[in-house]
């Protein structure tokens, strides 16, 4: 039965030290999950680079990411996590043949690895768009671009952070 | 709390020539809570986000987001748009308790 144990509460405070108590979690989970068991996880402070991966599989399935063809701009230190300007810029003609279709953000370790989701098209000339994010921790942020032809290209960027977003 | 979005504000030119690529700078003032934050007496704050900000330009849809908890307070965001025609441009955003706001503005595109 112990396995079915839902996973402990964390609050904050376990943003400091989530990286040992999360492997024991995590095995337990997928414990629980293999055996078929239903119960209910409480969400962990912080999201691992796991849960990344999850998200990629689910919103692009086996598609292949690659490298390249989209710059993402983000400061190199935010002292603020509260409030990161980002800007992402792809490389595309925006003619109705060749296009980008959609830019996602993605975070490897805020509570949820979804940031924000844009679709486009060639209505919109250039394939630049901004946004304002928060960013729970130094970490590495991910940008997305989907192409009218179903291709992957990204671009991954370090950012430090000073003063964390109140997860 | 109450549902409270908006109002909107927009950076978009009045005019602009036929084919001209403009920006489209846009703001909605929202709580934006991201519901993993919690009060002073270490309760949770529930989640009250913004979920959907979708652009028209005259009825036909040129941009549209899906914003998830990461998006800051006040959600801010910018794209680029090819004028091609005189006519409105229309913004609606939602958030997660049924709140919506919607802002408009006419653009004039000459030859």
């Amino acid at each position: 039965m112990e396995d079915l144990l839902p996973l402990p509460e964390r609050d904050i405070h376990d943003i400091h030290d989530f990286h040992g108590i999360h492997d024991a979690s995590r095995r337990r989970a997928l414990q629980a999950l293999a055996a078929g068991a239903c119960f209910v996880i409480t969400r962990p402070a912080l999201a691992t680079p796991d849960d990344l991966a999850v998200a990629l599989r689910e919103t692009f399935g086996d598609r292949e990411i690659r490298k390249g063809r989209v710059k993402l701009e983000l400061p190199r230190l935010a002292e603020n996590g509260n409030v990161v300007p980002a800007t992402v810029s792809v490389e595309s003609p925006m003619t109705e043949q060749d296009y980008v279709r959609a830019i996602h953000i993605f975070s490897e370790k805020n509570p949820l690895p979804r940031i924000l989701e844009m679709r486009l098209g060639p209505h919109n000339g250039r394939a630049v768009v901004s946004a304002r994010i928060r960013m729970a921790t130094t970490q590495q942020v991910l940008a997305v671009a989907e192409m009218n032809d179903g291709s992957l290209w990204s671009a991954a960027v370090d950012i430090d952070v000073t003063v964390s977003s109140c997860t | 709390m109450t549902s409270r979005i908006g109002p909107a504000r927009l950076r978009v030119p009045d005019r602009a020539r036929k084919g001209e690529i403009v920006e489209i700078r846009t703001m909605v003032e929202h709580p934006n809570e991201s519901g993993f934050r919690h009060d002073n007496m270490g309760r949770p704050i529930p989640r009250h986000i913004v979920t959907s900000l979708v652009c028209t330009y005259n009825g036909r849809e040129v941009f549209s987001a899906k914003l998830h908890p990461a998006v800051t307070t006040n959600p801010y965001m910018t794209f680029f748009l090819r004028a091609t025609e005189s006519g409105t441009l229309d913004f609606r955003w939602e958030d997660d308790q049924g709140g919506v706001t919607t802002a408009s503005h006419k653009i004039d595109v000459t030859a």
